[in-house]
């Protein structure tokens, strides 16, 4: 037994990345984990309208923040300020009572927005005051997703994890099975172009992952009753960046990776932030600064974004140029990265010479 | 446009391929130091030497694989370079018709070329009754006979084979023999590897190689010819010096003089005429001797 115990070791410690990932993983996963899972909304944007815009501020204390007035503006523009993303909650006075109006995409945010407005009337109320009056009895509407169901804002993220797990896994594995198989050499001197292989390698699978995508909508919408009110073009061009995305950090994977193992891991690693970070859990507004920017450098939070938008709250194309632009960006970084790394398999002479 | 006429580093020879002075580095010293080496069309080339002797670096420098850190290497462009890598470069989860399929397709063949050819290749190399089978599921033989008409498959001008005979069997052997005769015949310049030199006699012209020089080069005879000295045959090792420059083949002791050295003492032996096997064996002796002298 002692001759196998000290095989294993030495096996290990020559597998350095298994044992970083076993050293490295618990500890990062403990301190992501400790600052991003929350629940807790600290701050819950909002939208003011109608002739009393200005004096709704001074009636809503934490966690609410007014971020806009627009006395002349009426609820129109208010709703536009929730479907654009721009607001958690719009107030519109200027009626006989004053109508709130509650991103119901927002899950944590609009719980959060019933609980306070409840506290709100509780601790107002009893004092009889003319402060009441305002805010009295507010017509409370939760757009979106009126029911607060849980499934409406997971299934359209959702869509994104089942991408990323077949853009990042299946097209890691799919590159290093050449490796390893001895065939890469082989693909080398074919009269081939590394971009011609790069395409050829990721089409089958960006093929398979839009079938999928497709499947997981239409269950979504047939069995759990998502809506989608948003244009299904704005949507696919969204799916369609980010899985270009995907499969270029799968691709980027498996050109530094030396086995199917090595492949798994990494793309293990790199889909573990995005499932938690991203959004699609924990509020991107409840994860803490320090462990936030990460969410901003992975694509399935702006997939999210773009998914949750369209689906649930029929965003246009303008409002979300933000998430459309920062896909875009990391989709050049990402397959430029990958195509690079490709060519010194693919090209080694005119690398080496170079 | 080819992609080898815009690499650095290699140029264009008319029907004449090779690498003249060619390097390569790695991260313990050179793999190959300024080797030269030519391949005739129509011709088989056999570079022969031990496991690490820079074979396997030289082909894949001819191959396109790798590029030299100095000198020059001469090869068509890819379309016109077949290859078998060391690993055969094989996808065993297709079929024996998917790799074909796959390859003259990604050489740009004609479809009904591609299908003459791989019909004819597969029924020569013995593989017609095996096509629908994976890959991954042929014997070892099979498996490299497969290699060698997939690299022959694009009809290349130059043929480069990593050990396309290591560890098949005999009867497997003379069929790989015949397929890559048979590729010379029709013109290609075919480059082989191998480690039995007695597969090295079959080529036109051999390049030995030990520890990623020269050893020695030219054809069969030529190389033969160039055997300094007497090799002698006897029937146990001689004592002393000449004990250092005595090898056991086939049951009996090979002994080589060095041109003025004294004949060994001991049990009377007899002259023998050197064969390739033999002139190797004595190139890489008198280059550790020279080294040990030294």
């Amino acid at each position: 037994m002692w001759a196998m115990i000290v095989k294993e070791f030495r096996q290990v410690r020559r597998d350095r990345r298994t044992l970083a990932m076993m050293i490295v993983l618990p500890i990062l996963l403990l301190v992501v984990l400790g600052y991003a899972a929350s629940f807790d909304v600290p701050t819950i944007t909002v939208a003011a309208a109608g002739p009393q815009a200005s004096s709704v501020s001074g009636l809503l204390r934490a966690p609410f923040s007014v971020v806009s007035q627009e006395p002349d503006q009426g609820r129109d523009w208010a709703q536009n300020q929730l479907r654009d993303g721009r607001a958690n909650v719009a107030v519109v006075t200027g009626g006989s009572r004053p109508e709130v109006l509650i991103d119901g995409s927002q899950l944590f945010a609009a719980r959060a927005t019933l609980a306070a407005l409840a506290k709100l009337e509780n601790t107002v109320s009893p004092a009889g005051t003319t402060a009441t009056a305002a805010v009295a009895s507010p017509e409370v509407t939760v757009l979106y997703n009126p029911d607060l169901n849980t499934s409406d804002i997971m299934i359209p993220g959702l869509a994104g994890v089942v991408l990323v797990f077949i853009g990042t896994i299946i097209t890691s594995l799919g590159v290093v099975r050449e490796r390893q198989s001895g065939t890469l050499e082989q693909l080398a001197v074919m009269p081939l172009r590394p971009r011609d292989v790069f395409l050829g390698k990721i089409v089958p699978y960006f093929a398979v992952a839009a079938v999928d995508l497709a499947i997981v909508l239409a269950v979504g919408i047939a069995v759990f009753g998502v809506p989608f009110r948003g244009s299904p073009a704005v949507f696919g061009l969204g799916a369609l960046l980010f899985l270009f995305v995907t499969l270029g950090i799968g691709v980027l994977i498996s050109s530094v990776s030396q086995n199917q193992g090595q492949a798994i891991q990494l793309a293990v690693m790199t889909m573990l932030p995005q499932v938690l970070l991203s959004g699609l859990i924990f509020p991107l507004s409840s994860i803490a600064i320090g462990v936030r920017w990460i969410a901003y450098l992975l694509p399935l939070t702006y997939f999210n974004e773009i998914s949750k938008g369209v689906m649930l709250r029929a965003e246009p194309l303008g409002p979300l140029w933000l998430p459309f632009t920062c896909l875009a960006v990391l989709g050049a970084v990402v397959v430029t990265a990958a195509t690079l790394r490709f060519r010194r398999f693919l090209a080694p002479s005119r690398v080496r010479s170079a | 446009m080819s992609r080898a006429a815009s690499r650095p580093g290699t140029d264009q020879g008319a029907g004449r391929w090779g690498a003249t002075e060619v390097s390569v580095r790695h991260e313990k010293g050179l793999a190959l130091d300024r080797v030269s080496f030519r391949a005739s069309a129509g011709q088989v080339t056999a570079v022969v030497g031990g496991d690490g002797a820079g074979k396997t670096t030289l082909l894949r420098l001819l191959a396109g694989a790798l590029a030299p850190d100095s000198g020059v290497v001469r090869r068509p462009g890819a379309r016109q370079t077949g290859y078998l890598p060391a690993r055969s470069g094989i996808y065993p989860d297709l079929t024996v018709a998917e790799n074909l399929a796959f390859r003259a397709a990604g050489y740009g063949l004609p479809a009904a070329v591609a299908r003459e050819r791989t019909a004819e290749y597969l029924e020569r190399a013995g593989l017609a009754e095996a096509r629908d089978r994976l890959a991954g599921q042929l014997s070892g033989g099979m498996r490299q006979k497969l290699g060698v008409i997939a690299a022959m498959l694009p009809g290349p001008e130059l043929l480069v084979l990593d050990e396309p005979t290591t560890g098949v069997d005999p009867v497997s052997r003379s069929g790989l023999w015949w397929l890559i005769t048979r590729a010379a015949a029709a013109g290609s310049a075919v480059v082989l590897a191998t480690s039995y030199i007695d597969e090295a006699e079959r080529a036109a012209w051999v390049l030995a190689l030990d520890g990623g020089r020269e050893l020695a080069a030219g054809t069969p005879d030529e190389i033969v010819a160039g055997v300094p000295g007497t090799l002698r045959e006897a029937r146990s090792r001689p004592a002393g010096e000449a004990g250092r420059r005595a090898w056991r083949r086939a049951g009996r002791w090979r002994v080589w003089e060095p041109p003025g050295a004294a004949a060994a003492a001991g049990p009377p032996d007899e002259v023998i005429q050197p064969d390739l096997q033999d002139a190797v064996t004595i190139a890489a002796l008198a280059r550790e001797l020279a080294g040990a002298a030294a």
